[in-house]
């Protein structure tokens, strides 16, 4: 009884807290240096622009599908984009190629685009900037001059794709000595021109690393590969509401050129710089002030709600599932399975099939913690409650108890210690699993883990790993404390 | 008055009780005794009403069974489970208000019947305020027999009381539990497997066998006159019997 008061209290405290959505923009963008920087690149913009509006920041949310259902429902206002990707990926017309026929195509799904911001990041070959200079090479046409001595080193990617090298070949007729023509892992191509094994290798073409090792990228001269032009994707409704920010996104376009990207990608790769500094280098401003202890209590926030909100949830469908699995033999052992086989499967695609259902941003993500911690919380209901010496139930019974009664009275309290036991497992796993639901925008201690690993910053993922460490910890002890609280005196016996 | 008229039951066609015959006048104390798998178990879930019955009622006070709804049955009949039962997450106290507290009795007149009968069964002052791993077995009785007790029940049903009782404890309690049988004046059925037990308590002793009633009378004529081979047999087997055992 006192333990279906407590949730009922913390279940009461979290649905009033505030969930968000208030005036403001939020800003994405997708999971790599290049996209964090245009994300804050344009979060950094919009916080300068007149009128003033808040700015929320969601980047590093995974792939173009969430990013762009985000936009689709709202959870998200812009976010940084491909032309090529939003052709071939949003469009599913990967023929598209001019700018104004993407946008008249997404104008009909309610959305915008702005102008090429300058630069292209497409395939592209590279050859050291001493070896072009040597051999006079400017274009990809000029490397059938060099067909029988040139040695290429191409990603296993690029060989594969019909975009890639096969069709490379039929549109330039190179007639590369295919002896020459080395398939290896895409990280090693770098190292391998730049011991001069290789001559040629294919690139992205504002990769940090052509700056790093000295390359110089070939012009696409037939106009091979197709483009991927930078662009800002914004919903209508966005645009409509916020015209004066809108406009100041689109100062930047035109203005960012490859080489430009190039080194701003270099600034934050190879020379360590934060995302923010090199975006406001760009502005030609100062970095905003990161407040670290502010911006960790906001995450916490978060991710307390979202440990919080899914706890409750599995709590109340797993105790009930629970009893039924007792008394229900068959639907009992369904019920174990779901509840297991729903623990096997990965985080990262249960998210994925969980964003149809529910779409991105905090949903999913609360759907998804509810899952995994369905199955501690069912399975300390079914044991605690098994583990009851059958004759007390009995006894209630002759008693004149009503099940109900009994149930409350009776078997709750008899199975708290271990129901209490499950439920603290899991929330450990909860605060851990949280962390993966920044993926699909929903924040929390995982915003920063994800950022720090996929811009390989270690100090930026401590930010974010030791406080969802001391969290589980803090829940830990929380746990032995409401035990003294929730469990009847008379079960607590010391261990 | 308990009555237990003709009562049959089977599980899954398997004949447990056949036609067995009971009946308790008010303020009488008898015993039902058999060896494990006579069926008694069975007899006592049905007046229990934990489980039905195939033919046969159950009447206390001349009024069956089938009249009472389950709260109201349960009202009438006080059950003391084997060991006590008592619940091991409530104290004495919460044990034996339970179901007061539910019946949404008053506090002042809960509070006034738990003082009469903790005089009635000598229960030390402080033990209702303990748990039960904290009680010794006698205290743990008791404290059943008081909650069996707590809402007058015409009658009480005691399922193998001492069985995990020390031997010392045993003989002593069993002459308290005796006074306070008269005290209460409640007509009380015990079931045992222990033929002393039963001849030290109870002025009747019903012998079940195999589901069948063998014979019902007192300790005396069970010896003297045995209605079937089986009744010598098996008071032979309890070997230890006290010398004082026979009716007072």
């Amino acid at each position: 009884m006192k333990l279906l008061g407590a949730i009922g209290i913390v279940c009461a405290v979290l649905l009033c807290a505030p969930a968000g959505a208030a005036d403001r923009i939020v800003v994405g963008s997708k999971i790599f240096t290049e996209g964090y920087v245009l994300g804050e690149l344009a979060a950094q913009t919009l916080e300068a622009s007149h009128p003033p509006v808040p700015v929320v920041r969601k980047l590093g949310m995974g792939s173009t599908g969430i990013l762009f259902e985000s936009l689709h429902t709202g959870a998200i206002d812009v976010y940084p984009d491909y032309t090529g990707t939003l052709a071939a990926a949003i469009l599913k017309q990967p023929q598209l190629r001019s700018v104004a026929e993407i946008r008249t195509a997404l104008a009909k799904m309610g959305i915008v685009i702005s102008q090429p911001l300058g630069f292209d990041n497409t395939y592209a070959l590279a050859v050291p900037e001493a070896f072009a200079q040597q051999q006079h090479l400017r274009t990809i046409a000029d490397l059938a001059r060099l067909r029988h001595s040139l040695r290429a080193g191409f990603s296993y990617e690029f060989m594969d794709r019909q975009d890639g090298y096969p069709g490379l070949e039929e549109r330039y007729h190179l007639g590369l000595d295919p002896a020459h023509v080395n398939r290896m892992e895409h990280a090693l191509t770098y190292q391998a021109i730049a011991q001069g094994a290789v001559d040629v290798i294919d690139v992205y073409s504002t990769d940090a690393n052509i700056r790093k090792f000295r390359l110089r990228l070939l012009t696409d001269n037939l106009n091979y590969f197709p483009s991927y032009q930078a662009v800002w994707v914004a919903g209508s409704g966005f645009v409509a509401q916020y015209p004066a920010q809108w406009r100041a996104l689109r100062r930047w376009e035109g203005r960012i050129s490859a080489s430009t990207m190039q080194d701003l990608n270099a600034q934050v790769d190879i020379d360590r710089r934060s995302v923010a500094q090199v975006a406001a280098g760009l502005r030609g401003s100062s970095a905003p002030r990161q407040d670290l202890i502010s911006q960790i209590g906001r995450r916490t926030l978060e991710h307390l709600w979202l440990v919080g909100v899914s706890l409750a949830f599995s709590i109340l469908i797993g105790i009930p599932l629970g009893i039924l699995a007792v008394r229900r033999r068959r639907l009992g052992h369904l019920i174990l399975t779901f509840s297991a086989v729903t623990q096997t499967i990965p985080s990262l695609a249960l998210l994925c099939f969980l964003i149809p259902v529910f779409g991105v941003g905090t949903r999913p993500a609360l759907a998804a913690l509810c899952l995994y911690s369905l199955l501690p919380v069912v399975l300390a209901t079914f044991s605690g409650i098994r583990s009851i010496d059958p004759r007390h139930l009995e006894n209630a019974r002759a008693f004149g108890l009503t099940s109900g009664q009994i149930l409350t009275r009776i078997i709750l309290p008899l199975a708290s210690p271990a129901l209490l036991t499950g439920i603290r497992t899991a929330t450990i796993i909860s605060i851990g699993t949280a962390t993966l639901a920044a993926l699909v925008g929903a924040g929390g201690y995982g915003v920063p883990i994800v950022s720090g690993l996929s811009l390989n910053d270690v100090p930026t993922i401590l930010t974010g790993a030791i406080p969802a460490a001391l969290m589980a910890w803090a829940a830990h002890a929380a746990f032995n404390l409401l035990g003294r609280f929730v469990i009847p005196a008379g079960l607590q016996r010391t261990p | 008055m308990l009555d237990l008229e003709h009562i049959s039951k089977a599980f899954d066609g398997k004949q447990v009780l056949t036609d067995v015959s009971l009946s308790i006048p008010t303020g009488a104390t008898c015993a039902l005794i058999g060896s494990s798998g006579s069926g008694k178990t069975t007899l006592l879930r049905i007046t229990l009403r934990l489980i039905g019955l195939d033919h046969g009622t159950v009447n206390v006070d001349g009024r069956p069974l089938s009249e009472f709804g389950p709260g109201a049955w349960a009202d009438r009949i006080g059950y003391v489970p084997q060991d006590g039962g008592l619940f091991p997450h409530l104290t004495g106290e919460q044990n034996v208000t339970l179901v007061p507290r539910l019946r949404r009795w008053e506090p002042a007149r809960i509070r006034a019947r738990v003082a009469e009968l903790q005089q009635l069964v000598a229960l030390d002052s402080g033990v209702l305020q303990r748990f039960p791993h904290e009680m010794s077995g006698g205290q743990m009785q008791r404290v059943a027999l008081m909650r069996a007790a707590m809402l007058d029940p015409a009658v009480m049903l005691l399922d193998e009381p001492m069985a995990a009782l020390d031997p010392l404890i045993r003989s002593a309690l069993q002459a308290e539990l005796k006074t306070i049988f008269r005290r209460l004046g409640k007509t009380v059925l015990l079931v045992t497997h222990d033929l002393a037990e039963a001849a030290f308590l109870a002025e009747c002793i019903t012998l079940l066998h195999e589901g069948r009633v063998l014979q019902t009378g007192s300790y005396p004529e069970l010896v003297l006159r045995p209605a079937d081979p089986f009744v010598t047999a098996f008071i032979k087997a309890q070997r230890t019997l006290p010398d004082t055992a026979g009716p007072p």
